[in-house]
């Protein structure tokens, strides 16, 4: 009952922030606030697998890419005659719309499972660079994939795809995304992947199943990933292979990197950081991606644990640390 | 002899042209205090290795409660009830302690990965009684107040009993301590035996335990056996191990001597 009432109290604030703004900001600054939001999914998902479990994945566009193109097809083939159908029953516009985009958002998320599973396999037998290396053949088959798949639009690229996502969608995504990650971090399953992470072979011998939960890893990502995939397709209504290039899976893992390995705050905070950060640059034109580099490489040195190190923002905390500082 | 909880026979694990392991023979019986000793190199981690499914014999077979655990990856024989500890200590570094202990309970939780993200009642009640039992054997071993305290952090001791505590986690019924006093001083690695005596009582459960300082095995193990280049040369209660020249003279050397001044 609490918990319930816990929920819609955060959909009430999420859609408060929604309505009020766009009337606050400008549609620009509004476009930054969805990608962040969708950056924030792929980092939390990435770092399930990176930073909780301690594999190492550079393919996490190719998830996104799966998921997103899972998504939109679904949409495009099924999810439109539901909508006009809910519509004509008398369904408002939005309503039928977010049921639409939640199943297609799903069936994005579970292809990119699939995709995950399949990728997790090796995880098995390869360890750090030599996984990197796998996940990295993958991404790129993936989108070369894509890319000569005429049906979904090959290089020519995925038009027409309903644009359906708000800041609202993408804050209950990313709300939902850490809130589920938060939750596994605490409990015995969470605790596995970082027994595995810390130690593999003591982590087998105490009785995890150190199989299953580095392919497990991987499902979850992917599936967060690909819910990420779903949510980009509708906010632009047009796909690109391009937009799923290694550079893409780069980016996720500096989110991660930078945030703490296996931090969910730190994953988040990085994620808006390097969203916004090339955009607040815009101003020294030119320099633009040489200052963006050239701050991380200074982030980097002055704090190679992440931003937030392993460690998690919490009240606790936050509250012993005044505290401390108030008996100082 | 043949209800003996665990049973090695005829076992070889050959590495290449290495034998490391070579046709041996060995009963635990349930509840017994065992010690496995040998000269360096002489096979006793691998002998551990292969009980615990690390590797797999090349030949030979072992049996744990009167089933075959040949072939078993390493969690499914802990989840059958043979947990250990490890020479060099392998704690999961970025965790608490009370983690370390709560991860080792893992295979008795029975919430889900839904009931975790979801925070099912179910998963509140296991993880309480995780917490709570993970505080107990924290106790047990003298780390009570160290629960929150990151396993890297601790000083290498404590290090040692953590290892401990979190093998019993897994509700053993043979619990394997591979060298649980290397590095502690005498006073320290008395009292960890103690210690470790008091746990077979405590839990029931048999231990087996390689050792270095032959004065702790000779005082609290009922049966040793001895290893040398893999080969079984010795078995025997303390007295007899002690006594047999071929033991004196692969291994023991001038340590029996001193051990016997002692006692």
């Amino acid at each position: 009952m609490r918990r319930a009432l816990w929920g819609v109290g955060l959909l009430a604030v999420i859609w408060l922030v929604d309505y009020i703004a766009p009337r606050m900001v400008n549609a620009y600054i509004m476009q930054i606030a969805v990608l962040c939001g969708i950056n924030v999914i792929l980092a939390v998902s990435l770092n399930l697998i990176n930073g909780f479990t301690g594999q190492f994945s550079i393919g996490h566009a190719g998830f996104m890419a799966v998921g997103a193109y899972g998504a939109a097809m679904f949409t495009l083939g099924v999810g439109q005659s539901w909508v006009a159908g809910l519509v004509a029953a008398g369904v408002p516009a939005p309503i039928a719309q977010g049921i639409a985009l939640s199943v297609a958002l799903v069936i994005g998320g579970l292809v990119a499972a699939v995709a995950g599973y399949l990728v997790g396999l090796p995880s098995l037998r390869l360890r750090g660079d030599y996984l990197a290396i796998v996940t990295l053949g993958f991404g790129e088959i993936i989108r070369v994939l894509i890319l000569n798949i005429e049906a979904v639009g090959g290089a020519r690229g995925l038009f027409g795809i309903p644009v359906w996502v708000s800041l609202f969608w993408v804050l209950v995504g990313a709300t939902g995304v850490v809130l589920l990650s938060r939750h596994l971090a605490h409990s015995t399953h969470g605790r596995a992947l970082f027994a595995i992470r810390d130690d593999e072979v003591a982590a087998e011998a105490l009785g995890v199943d150190t199989t299953r939960y580095k392919v497990l890893a991987f499902v979850m990502g992917s599936f967060f990933a690909g819910i990420a995939g779903g949510l980009f397709a509708h906010f632009l209504g047009y796909l690109n292979p391009s937009s799923f290039s290694f550079l893409k899976s780069i980016e996720v893992i500096a989110m991660v990197v930078l945030g703490g390995m296996g931090s969910i705050s730190g994953a988040v905070i990085a994620a808006i950081l390097l969203t916004a950060l090339p955009e607040v640059l815009r101003p020294v034109k030119d320099y633009r991606m040489v200052l963006y580099a050239l701050m991380l490489i200074v982030l980097m040195i002055t704090r190679p644990q992440g931003l937030m190190g392993s460690r998690e923002l919490s009240w606790p905390r936050f509250l012993k640390r005044r505290k401390a500082g108030a008996a100082a | 002899m043949s209800e003996a909880l665990l049973r090695l026979d005829k076992v070889t694990m050959q590495f290449g042209g290495l034998k490391a392991v070579c046709d041996l023979d060995l009963e635990i019986p349930a509840g017994s205090l065992y010690g496995l000793i040998g000269p360096n190199g002489a096979g006793k981690t691998t002998v551990f290795n292969l009980i615990t499914g690390v590797y797999t014999p090349t030949a030979g077979s072992i049996h744990f409660e009167q089933r075959s655990i040949h072939g078993l990856r390493p969690s499914a024989i802990a989840r059958r009830g043979i947990t250990r500890t490890f020479q060099n200590i392998r704690l999961f570094g970025s965790r608490c302690c009370r983690d370390n202990v709560c991860i080792a309970q893992h295979q008795h939780t029975t919430a889900g990965i839904l009931d975790a993200v979801l925070r099912t009642k179910r998963f509140a009640d296991d993880e309480r009684a995780m917490q709570q039992r993970a505080q107990e054997l924290l106790e047990v071993m003298g780390l009570g107040e160290w629960g929150d305290t990151l396993a890297a952090e601790l000083p290498y001791g404590q290090q040692r009993r953590l290892e401990i505590a979190r093998a019993l986690a897994g509700k053993p019924r043979l619990l394997l301590l591979d060298e649980p006093a290397a590095g502690l001083n005498p006073q320290e690695s008395e009292e960890l035996m103690h210690l470790i005596e008091g746990l077979r009582k405590r839990f029931g459960i048999a231990i087996l335990l390689i050792e270095h300082d032959m004065r702790v095995v000779m005082g609290i193990c009922e049966r040793i056996a001895v290893l040398d280049y893999g080969v079984k040369i010795a078995e025997g209660n303390p007295l007899e191990i002690r006594n047999d020249p071929k033991v004196v003279e692969a291994y023991l050397g001038e340590d029996v001597h001193a051990a016997d001044a002692t006692t």
